[in-house]
């Protein structure tokens, strides 16, 4: 396998460090190096947060080089914006589409910038930008706390691990009660990944 | 032993290695990034493991466990380490016993601290060992190797770590155990040694200068300091996540990978620089390892070329090795984007914070909101002075809010009022502190209050745990960290046996009572307490059917959104609440301030559909 450096960027509360503790099991248990850090600050708080996963042969530093992501996993869309030049030339923007406006939006002070915007700045990257309904899916499945497992559903689509290491790694982390409603959601991901023609 | 695989941060890594090296006792202050080391530690039941009071009290009770002969593990934020700096100076004379290990987990980049410290100068300041991993693996590896050297030279180790070491997850091979014959505790009487009257300090102090020239001998073969060689063009000399950065920046020169760092190997760096064209110091923060092998006589560049400030990544150390002359011209790096101007998402007070009623009140007591300005009035004088504190609701500092005016460090909110109220400032000055806080460094300010007659108002923000490091329990809570049931300190009985006669207590979440309490204690010209009352929603997770706002009663007046909550949003010429974020009935701060009724439960509204 060539390297696979994945930027997991979201806001604090949507699941995003359980998705990348899982994603990085699962590429240890696949037989990969893998490290992967979370630059979360204050990340409960309601803040910006990123993680890295990184999975190769071997691994040396935790933190993705600045143009260099194979794979971008945006929880938000504003956020996707922002972490946008952490993507290499031709790697995949997955996006959910979903607006948490900050208090400064709300406060009128600043703009939330729209899907088109949002695109156009990720084109100077790349054309693989791909917008997937993760929040409604979440929604529908009747608990919002499932997009984090919709989300790696998507990305698992780009990934060279095998579907039973997955659930094996979701059930180690996730309680035996939400186990199901949490594997139905990352089977819808994958669904809604390659409804949007991802790959 | 079987070797087994884990994935595992560098804190999680920390607490395996310590308890396989027969750690009998952990002490611990929560603060980020060290928090997670004791937590994991707490969970082994054949360790005693306690959250103190603060880190001082940490310290002295790892010494004391170290005099008596059991492994002790103190682990701390970096400054949490000055906080502890008298009793770990103190450890540093007298020595130990048995090994006592010291974390520091430093955070270069200042993601959740209020400086950038360096606290690998304590090592040489204290003049005891330093040993940095550079990942979990060694993390693991280099505890037992601290306790091993602890004990072989009658010294406390400083380990330290940092932000990216701590909360990174990397793969850990787990080969070993916790041995079983620990050593069991037994102090033997030493008065030359562990009392330090001038005339027995005077003869350990000579002690510590012979320990240092012993270390930096044993430095010279110690395995973790491990020549790699390459390329002879350049030699890098670095320790900790940095050298996980410079191998990707730097794929083909010979490193010097130290994993003691204080003190130097003297003869190794000789021979590797003798080995090499040219040698630069690749590391976090300030020249620690630059400047001390330049007062060795040893030629050595890197802060000419890589910043003194902020965490390093990949991209930094690569323009450095450009400046430096080591790595092709920028040009053939990837241009920037162009990225619109996007709003920032600061952290906030969650939905449901407890904290959020004071501050509004306060906020509109010291006419801090600048939406005032939107309505159209003028911006006015602010007034209150209001003196913070460490925590969560150091938050409130953001707009809309803007109700605090100064954060320095743990417990210095009572001293900075009663200093400025001394210094005559005109007007009421209110401390607003943390319970766990208050309870960490704040109560001898209340005494210095007391005694000296001040005048200040003190807001104790309890909301029954250590929130912003994630949950921890602390003395007031009466739960220990291994989870135990225990006595709960009571703050309105502790600040009454102080000597405060007005103490309030009043409910987080009635604004009404709020404001009254405020006006009556800032009224009151003697020393008065209120202490506000009211769970963490984040962690007790009591929700209840969401608020919303009735969009035909909402005139859009805007004083909701004054209160900072994430679950309120505007959109255009609507105001709505997230009913995915709302905590509903345990909060309903923004339906008591409604001037129109507008705010109400979901089910209520007719057609009422979650937004």
């Amino acid at each position: 396998m060539k390297k696979q450096d994945i930027l997991m960027v979201g806001v604090g509360g949507q699941g995003t460090i359980l998705a990348s503790d899982i994603l990085s099991e699962a590429a240890l248990a696949a037989g990969y190096d893998v490290k992967k850090t979370d630059t979360l600050g204050m990340a409960q708080r309601g803040g910006s947060v990123v993680s890295h996963v990184r999975i190769a042969e071997q691994v040396w530093s935790p933190l993705i080089k600045e143009g260099e992501a194979d794979i971008m996993l945006a929880f938000e869309k504003l956020e996707a914006a922002r972490w946008g030049r952490y993507l290499r030339t031709g790697g995949a923007a997955i996006i959910n589409n979903h607006a948490m406006p900050p208090l400064s939006v709300s406060l009128g002070t600043h703009r939330y910038p729209d899907n088109e915007e949002i695109r156009d700045t990720l084109k100077q990257r790349t054309e693989r930008i791909y917008f997937v309904e993760g929040t409604r899916t979440a929604i529908e499945l009747g608990d919002i706390r499932v997009l984090n497992m919709v989300m790696l559903g998507c990305a698992s689509l780009l990934l060279p691990i095998d579907v039973h290491i997955w659930k094996e790694c979701m059930s180690q982390r996730i309680p035996s009660k939400i186990l199901k409603v949490n594997f139905t959601a990352f089977d819808l991901g994958k669904r809604e990944a390659s409804h949007v023609n991802l790959g | 032993m079987a070797k087994i695989k884990r994935l595992l941060s560098g804190n999680e890594a920390l607490a395996l290695g310590a308890y396989h090296a027969g750690v009998m006792v952990a002490a611990a202050y929560p603060g980020t990034p060290s928090t997670e080391i004791l937590e994991a530690v707490a969970k082994f039941d054949d360790i005693y493991a306690e959250w103190s009071t603060n880190e001082k009290v940490a310290m002295e009770l790892g010494l004391g466990a170290a005099y008596a002969g059991v492994r002790s593990l103190v682990s701390l934020k970096q400054v949490g380490l000055n906080v502890a700096s008298d009793p770990f100076m103190a450890a540093a004379i007298t020595g130990i016993n048995a090994g006592m290990v010291v974390i520091s987990a430093d955070d270069p980049g200042i993601h959740s601290t209020q400086n950038e410290q360096d606290n690998r100068h304590y090592a040489k300041f204290a003049k005891v060992p330093m040993l940095e991993p550079s990942d979990s693996q060694e993390a693991y590896d280099f505890m037992t190797y601290a306790f091993d050297i602890s004990e072989k030279f009658d010294t406390p180790v400083l380990l330290r770590t940092t932000t990216r070491i701590s909360h990174s997850k990397s793969v850990v091979e787990v080969n070993r155990s916790r041995e079983i014959n620990v050593r069991q505790s037994g102090f033997r009487h030493d008065l030359e040694k562990y009392v330090m009257l001038p005339v027995y300090a005077r003869l350990r102090a000579p002690l510590m200068e012979d320990r240092l020239v012993k270390l930096a001998a044993y430095a010279e073969s110690f395995p973790l300091n491990r020549i790699l060689r390459g390329g002879r063009h350049l030699g890098v000399v670095t320790s900790g996540v940095a050298y996980q950065y410079a191998r990707e920046v730097f794929p083909d020169a010979s490193f010097l990978k130290l994993g003691m760092t204080y003190p130097l190997p003297q003869n190794l760096l000789r021979q590797f620089a003798s080995e090499v064209d040219r040698m630069i110091a690749v590391e976090e923060l300030t020249p620690f390892l630059q400047e001390n092998i330049r007062a060795m006589g040893i030629e050595i560049s890197g802060k000419e070329f890589i910043p003194s400030v902020g965490e390093l990544n990949q991209r930094i150390i690569e323009g450095g090795g450009f400046r430096a002359g080591l790595l092709p011209a920028p040009s053939a790096r990837q241009k920037e984007d162009i990225v619109p101007e996007l709003p920032g998402r600061p952290p906030t007070l969650c939905p449901g914070c407890p904290h959020t009623g004071t501050f509004f009140v306060l906020s509109t007591m010291g006419q801090r909101s600048k939406l005032l300005d939107s309505r159209g009035k003028a911006e006015k004088e602010l007034k209150l002075i209001i003196t913070g504190d460490i925590g969560c609701y150091t938050l409130a500092t953001y707009p809309p809010l803007r109700a605090m005016d100064t954060t320095a460090c743990m417990g210095a909110s009572i001293g900075q009022a009663l200093g400025m109220e001394k210094a005559g400032v005109g007007g009421k000055v209110v401390a607003v502190i943390g319970d766990s806080t208050f309870l960490h460094s704040g109560i001898t300010g209340v005494v210095d209050g007391v005694y000296n007659k001040a005048g200040i108002t003190i807001i104790i923000l309890d909301n029954g745990t250590t929130a912003m490091t994630g949950h921890q329990d602390h003395p007031g809570t009466g739960i220990s960290a291994q989870g135990k049931k225990t006595k709960a300190v009571e703050l309105e009985r502790l600040v009454r046996g102080i000597g405060v006669e007005d103490v309030k207590v009043v409910d987080a979440f009635n604004v009404k009572a709020l404001r009254t309490a405020v006006r009556s204690s800032i009224d009151n010209p003697e020393l008065s307490i209120i202490i506000v009352r009211g769970a963490c929603p984040v962690r007790v997770r009591a929700r209840s059917e969401p608020m919303a706002v009735d969009a035909e009663k909402c005139d859009l007046c805007g004083t909701c959104l004054k209160i900072g909550c994430p679950a309120i949003q505007k959109e255009g010429e609507e105001v709505y609440i997230d009913a995915t974020l709302c905590v509903g009935d345990a909060c309903t701060i923004c339906q008591q301030l409604c001037p129109d009724r507008a705010i109400t439960a979901l089910s209520s509204l007719a057609g009422g559909k979650p937004k």
